[in-house]
Formats: C-alpha cells, sequence, structure tokens
C-alpha cells in the first residue's frame, strides 16, 4: 500500500505541509480565506530539534494499535488505510494516548479524535502535504 | 562611520494575504523575516534583503513580491546610484568589492543580434520527429592519419575523443564554491544525459569518483586536489588558465566556505581561505603549457583528452594557436559574461571580451592557419538558451559549456550574492542547513529536463535550417545574418547582414 513518508535528510522544517494540511482540511478552495487569522489543527507536525526537523502524521501501521484500541470502532482498516470515522467517535482518546507516533490527536471542533486520511476525506483527493513539500521530504509511495 | 545605505530591493508583503505561516521566516538564511508575536504579523527588512526570490517562491500564498526601491539620489546621468553607493561601500570598508556570478552591465549581446537560417522551397527543412537528426558528437583531436599494419588492417591513429550525446557540457563549478548536493545534482544529470560536468579546481569529491566517466577534472593554479587517482578517475582533463569572470586573476575561496569536507576534498587547511595564484607558476610560455599538456597525458597514458580553458580577452585567436600547437585537443574559451563563485567587482565587470566575438576570431584564426582540426572548441560565458548554442555552433564551437543556466535551473535566482555563502537555494553554500535545501533527486532531474528540452529545439532549429547534425552546423556561418551591428562587427564575426544574399 502506498503510505506518506518523511526523509528527514531533506526536512527542512519550513512547516509548509502543516499549512498545506489545514488548508486541505478547511474544505475551502482559497488557502487566505482558510487560513488567515485562523490557530491551524493540521494533522501533520513538524518536529524540530536543532538542526533536525522530521515531518509526523500517521504511519497507517499495518497492526495499528489504536485501531485495536478503539473502545468504538471508530477507527478501521480501509485498503490497509487506518480510517477514522467521526461520527462512530466518542471522544474517549484512547488512541490519542496509545498511538507511538503522537499522530492521533483531538479535532479542534472537540469530542472527537482526527487523523490524517491521506486526504482522501477533503477535496485535494491525494496527500496535500507530499503535493506541496518543497524539497521531495515528504514522498506518497510504495514500500516493502 | 558607516553612512546608511538604502537597500536597492524592497521586499513587499500584501498583509491581505500573508497567514503568518512563518515559512518566509524559516527559510531566509539572510533574517530579513519576523514574526511580531504581539500584532501577530510578519515583519520584514529590506537592509538585509539579497533578492534571490527564496520567499517569493516558497510563500503558499503569494503575498511576497520584491520591487526594485525608488528611493533615488538627485538623478545623475554620469553618477547613478549603484556607483556613488559602491563609493561609500568602498569608504565604508575600505575593502575591494566583491560580487558573484557573470557581468551584469548593459554590454551589447551579440547573440541576440544574430538570426537563424531556414529553408525554404530549394532546399527542403527536415522533420526531426520523422527523420534522423543527429546531435551526438565527439570533441577530440581530429588528425587521424591512415596507416596499415603489415597485414594491411588499419591502426587507430585517432587521439581520445570525448563522446557526447548533446552539444551541451557543464562548465567548471568547484565542490566549495557549489555545494555537495549541486555537484551530486550536476554528476548524475551529466550521467543520464552522456554528457559530462566539470569539477572546477575544488578536487573530486570521494563521493562521486563512480561518475567518473562523466566527470572533466580541472588542474588549476592552486593544484587543488590533484593526484594520480583524481586525474585516472576522469573522461579528461582540464587545464584552467583563465576564467571568463575574472581573467587574469586566480579563484579566491573564502574560508567559511571550506568545511571539513571541502578542506579534505580540496586537499587544504580548513576555514583559511584558498587562494588560487593569478598565473600557473610553471607556465610562462606555450612551452611551459606544452610540458603541463604532455605530463597530463603521460600521467595518464595518453587516453584522455585534455582540455585547455582560457577567458575571452583580447588576443585570444593568438593564444588559441598557441594552444593548438601546445597538444592540448580541446580548447575552452570562456567569455566575459560567464559566472563565478567570487570576483573582485571591477574585474568582473570590466575585464575580457564577449564569447562570440573570441569564437568567431579563434575559429577564423585557426582554419587560416590549418590547425582547426587539431583541436575542438568549447565557448561558454552565458550560453542562455539553445538559440545562443545554435548560433554558437554555426559560428565555429564544437559544443558549449553551460554554468548559469545549470545553475538557474537547481533554482538560483541570479541574487549574484555566492560568495556570501548563505545561498538560500542550497547551491553556493556549505551551511549544512542550507546544503540540504537543494534534494539532487529533485536537482538532477531538473537539468536532464533542461538540456533534454534544449536538445529538442536544437533539433528543430537544424532541421528547419535543413541540417541534420551538429557537425554540419558546426563553422556554417552562412547560417547566420546580423542584425543591427556595424561593418566592424560583421567582420569580426565573419557573417553577412540581414538580408545579404549567400
Amino acid at each position: 500500500m502506498k503510505r506518506i513518508y518523511v526523509n528527514e535528510k531533506w526536512c527542512l522544517g519550513c512547516h509548509l505541509c502543516e499549512y498545506e494540511c489545514a488548508f486541505a482540511n478547511s474544505h475551502l478552495t482559497d488557502m487566505v480565506k482558510a487560513l488567515k487569522g485562523k490557530v491551524i489543527h493540521p494533522k501533520i507536525r513538524v518536529e524540530d530539534g536543532g538542526d533536525v526537523h522530521f515531518a509526523v502524521n500517521c504511519r497507517h501501521c499495518t497492526d495499528a494499535v489504536c485501531v485495536r484500541s478503539c473502545i468504538s470502532g471508530a477507527l478501521s482498516f480501509e485498503d490497509g488505510m487506518v480510517a477514522i470515522d467521526q461520527n462512530k467517535c466518542v471522544g474517549c482518546l484512547t488512541c490519542v494516548l496509545v498511538c507511538p507516533f503522537g499522530a492521533i490527536m483531538p479535532a479542534p471542533e472537540g469530542g472527537v479524535a482526527q487523523k490524517c486520511m491521506l486526504c482522501t476525506d477533503n477535496l485535494t483527493g491525494e496527500p496535500n502535504c507530499v503535493r506541496h513539500c518543497i524539497n521531495n521530504a515528504i514522498v506518497y509511495e510504495e514500500r516493502d | 562611520m558607516n553612512l546608511y545605505i538604502q537597500p536597492e530591493y524592497e521586499v513587499v508583503r500584501d498583509e491581505s494575504r500573508c497567514i503568518a505561516c512563518r515559512v518566509c521566516e524559516r527559510q531566509c538564511a539572510n533574517l530579513v523575516h519576523s514574526f511580531d508575536a504581539e500584532t501577530g504579523k510578519m515583519k520584514s527588512d529590506s537592509t538585509l534583503c539579497v533578492n534571490c526570490h527564496r520567499c517569493v517562491c516558497v510563500c503558499p500564498t503569494h503575498a511576497l513580491k520584491i520591487v526594485k526601491s525608488d528611493d533615488t539620489y538627485k538623478v545623475n546621468g554620469n553618477w547613478s546610484n549603484q556607483t556613488i553607493n559602491e563609493v561609500y561601500r568602498q569608504a565604508n570598508s575600505g575593502g575591494v568589492l566583491l560580487s558573484s556570478m557573470g557581468n551584469p552591465k548593459e554590454y551589447p549581446v551579440f547573440w541576440d543580434k544574430m538570426l537563424i537560417n531556414a529553408s525554404q522551397v530549394t532546399n527542403p527543412p527536415i522533420d526531426p520527429l520523422r527523420e534522423p537528426m543527429e546531435t551526438k558528437l565527439w570533441l577530440g583531436k581530429r588528425t587521424a592519419q591512415v596507416k596499415r599494419d603489415k597485414k594491411g588492417k588499419l591502426i587507430n591513429t585517432l587521439a581520445p575523443q570525448l563522446e557526447l550525446k548533446a552539444p551541451i557540457l557543464f562548465s567548471a563549478m568547484s565542490y566549495g564554491s557549489i555545494s555537495y548536493n549541486a555537484h551530486e545534482s550536476l554528476a548524475r544529470a551529466a550521467e543520464e544525459l552522456g554528457i559530462y560536468y566539470n569539477t572546477g579546481e575544488g578536487g573530486l569529491h570521494k563521493d562521486f569518483y563512480k561518475y567518473g566517466k562523466n566527470t572533466i577534472v580541472q588542474v588549476a593554479s592552486g593544484r587543488f586536489g590533484v593526484y594520480k587517482d583524481y586525474l585516472d578517475a576522469a573522461a579528461a582533463i582540464e587545464i584552467k588558465m583563465g576564467q571568463g569572470a575574472k581573467p587574469g586573476i586566480g579563484g579566491h575561496l573564502p574560508g567559511t566556505k571550506i568545511s571539513a569536507d571541502v578542506s579534505e576534498t580540496r586537499m587544504i587547511p580548513q576555514g583559511i581561505d584558498a587562494i588560487s595564484p593569478a598565473p600557473h607558476h610553471d607556465i610562462y610560455s606555450i612551452e611551459d603549457l606544452r610540458q603541463l599538456v604532455y605530463s597530463l597525458k603521460e600521467a595518464t597514458d595518453y587516453k584522455k583528452p585534455v582540455i585547455v580553458k582560457i577567458a575571452a580577452v583580447h588576443n585570444c585567436a593568438a593564444i588559441a594557436s598557441g594552444i593548438a600547437r601546445s597538444g592540448a585537443d580541446i580548447i575552452a574559451i570562456d567569455g566575459y559574461r560567464g559566472g563565478t563563485g567570487a570576483a573582485p567587482t571591477r574585474i568582473r565587470d570590466n575585464v575580457g571580451i564577449p564569447i562570440e566575438l573570441a569564437l568567431a576570431q579563434v575559429d577564423e584564426r585557426l582554419r587560416e592557419e590549418g590547425i582547426r582540426d587539431e583541436v575542438s572548441i568549447i565557448v561558454g560565458g552565458s550560453i542562455r538558451s539553445s538559440a545562443d548554442l545554435v548560433k554558437a555552433i554555426a559560428l565555429g564551437a564544437d559544443a558549449c559549456y553551460i554554468g548559469t543556466a545549470a545553475l538557474l535551473a537547481l533554482g538560483c535566482h541570479l541574487c549574484r550574492t555566492c560568495h556570501e555563502g548563505k545561498c538560500n537555494w542550497g547551491i553556493a553554500t556549505q551551511r549544512p542547513d542550507l546544503v540540504k535545501r537543494l534534494n539532487p533527486d529533485v536537482g538532477y532531474k531538473r537539468l536532464v529536463n533542461l538540456v533534454t528540452a534544449w536538445n529538442h529545439e536544437l533539433q528543430e532549429m537544424m532541421g528547419g535550417m535543413g541540417i541534420n547534425s551538429v557537425e554540419a552546423l558546426r563553422g556554417n556561418r552562412l547560417m547566420l545574418r546580423g542584425i543591427g551591428l556595424t561593418d566592424t562587427e560583421l567582420s569580426v564575426l565573419g557573417i553577412k547582414y540581414a538580408g545579404q544574399s549567400m
């Protein structure tokens, strides 16, 4: 299955992916309208430590501990992708606690969790962070 | 007293579009942009801006632009703002003015005053999409003699040749002046394209020996990084006598750019300025040059062509004649618009001559003397497009070096501050956080695209002329006509005026 991978070697820590993620999930077509004056809640986060930068989002683990720990059946596998159904989510945030990557977070509107759905749940249709990464650090590809 | 100098360019932010994502701030090595937490707005300090356009390119909402400042001193036809500011800068610092990349002054560009021919009716054009159109060529001596062994079989007496799939090479840019990732991009692109890149005088990084068959190694006056394995690794060896951007002086790599890796590759101390001598101290005549040419040939078993590179200067035709007689296989001529990582501004802007004129004169001189076949000619120094390439070949070049165009493909925006070592595009820098901005996977592909595109255009233009190989275009000056040129310029270029028939 194709997954999003981040090459730490090429990640510049520009944080552009966070804004592109927030824009994609705003369901708007104008970035300025979507993000101006707003606090963003992206599903991808760039972790910075000195000269090291690394964008982190859901790894879509094959044996995902979040799916196993979900008490309401909101998290499931869809063709290998770890998907969340926010209508089923009860907001217990167990998944947030168990995710070893910190890739699931409470949704800004509250009451439910949010996570990367590879942009299948918005207008862009393909991962927007990958499309706009200025150094090809974030890639969407098949790996063994 | 350091007199304040108003910046030449100003950063303009469209407040209605800025989302304060701070990407511009994170991507500017010159610290132009900053975030004001109190107002929640971005600020910019134009005095620090070098106009490299990195922020403009990465801004996700296109909220930034850089404009020429309209601040002006009292307008003066003789003393331009720039001229006045340069005096102020020198009065402030007492130093020689430094610049980078090619001469930006408004001298005539002769490429733009030459027009290319096309076939009509009597000699049909060729369609390169349907008919063969050869852009492959060889560089080297073409003075083979027909000799046979006792059994009557032909003995190969042809001197070693460089085979190119397109008449384009990446010009000499040293590791040190440009980054590891820039070199990797050039090397990988050269390999995929079947052409060559040139190490410049900075030695060959140990990781890049594997690209040896597409590498030209340079032996310059500083002899940086030159040893047996270096020579053995290469496809050809270039002796750098001069450089178009700074004829008459040697290279200068600031100590800040000499990292541990650069130091190891160049075999020089870390952090100390590397200054190449102006002359080769063992070369004061053509006879001396001949000794170095043959020393290098001897060291590499006569298997590699030797290139001698000179800057285009007033007497270059006579010099080229000497080089052709020195045993060199290829002459490279670099025009006064050629790029550099650092040069004294006055030299870059005032020394040397246009490559168009130098090429025309060298080719003519070598043909008059019957020694044109002794050498191939490569020209560089601002070949900006495939049209320049076609015109250069028609004027007599075998192939062209491209340096600035290659860097542009890698992201360079010609801000001309390479010498400061803070290239925001990861090209002319050794700072690890900046070097990583140039991902060679992206860079090499862009170089391959550029050369492939130029090669297509070359084929289209050759087809239009009814010519089906670059070898047949070479020196075909009847394919060129001058426009807006004086009689002297036409005679130096050896071409007719537009409208004059064959």
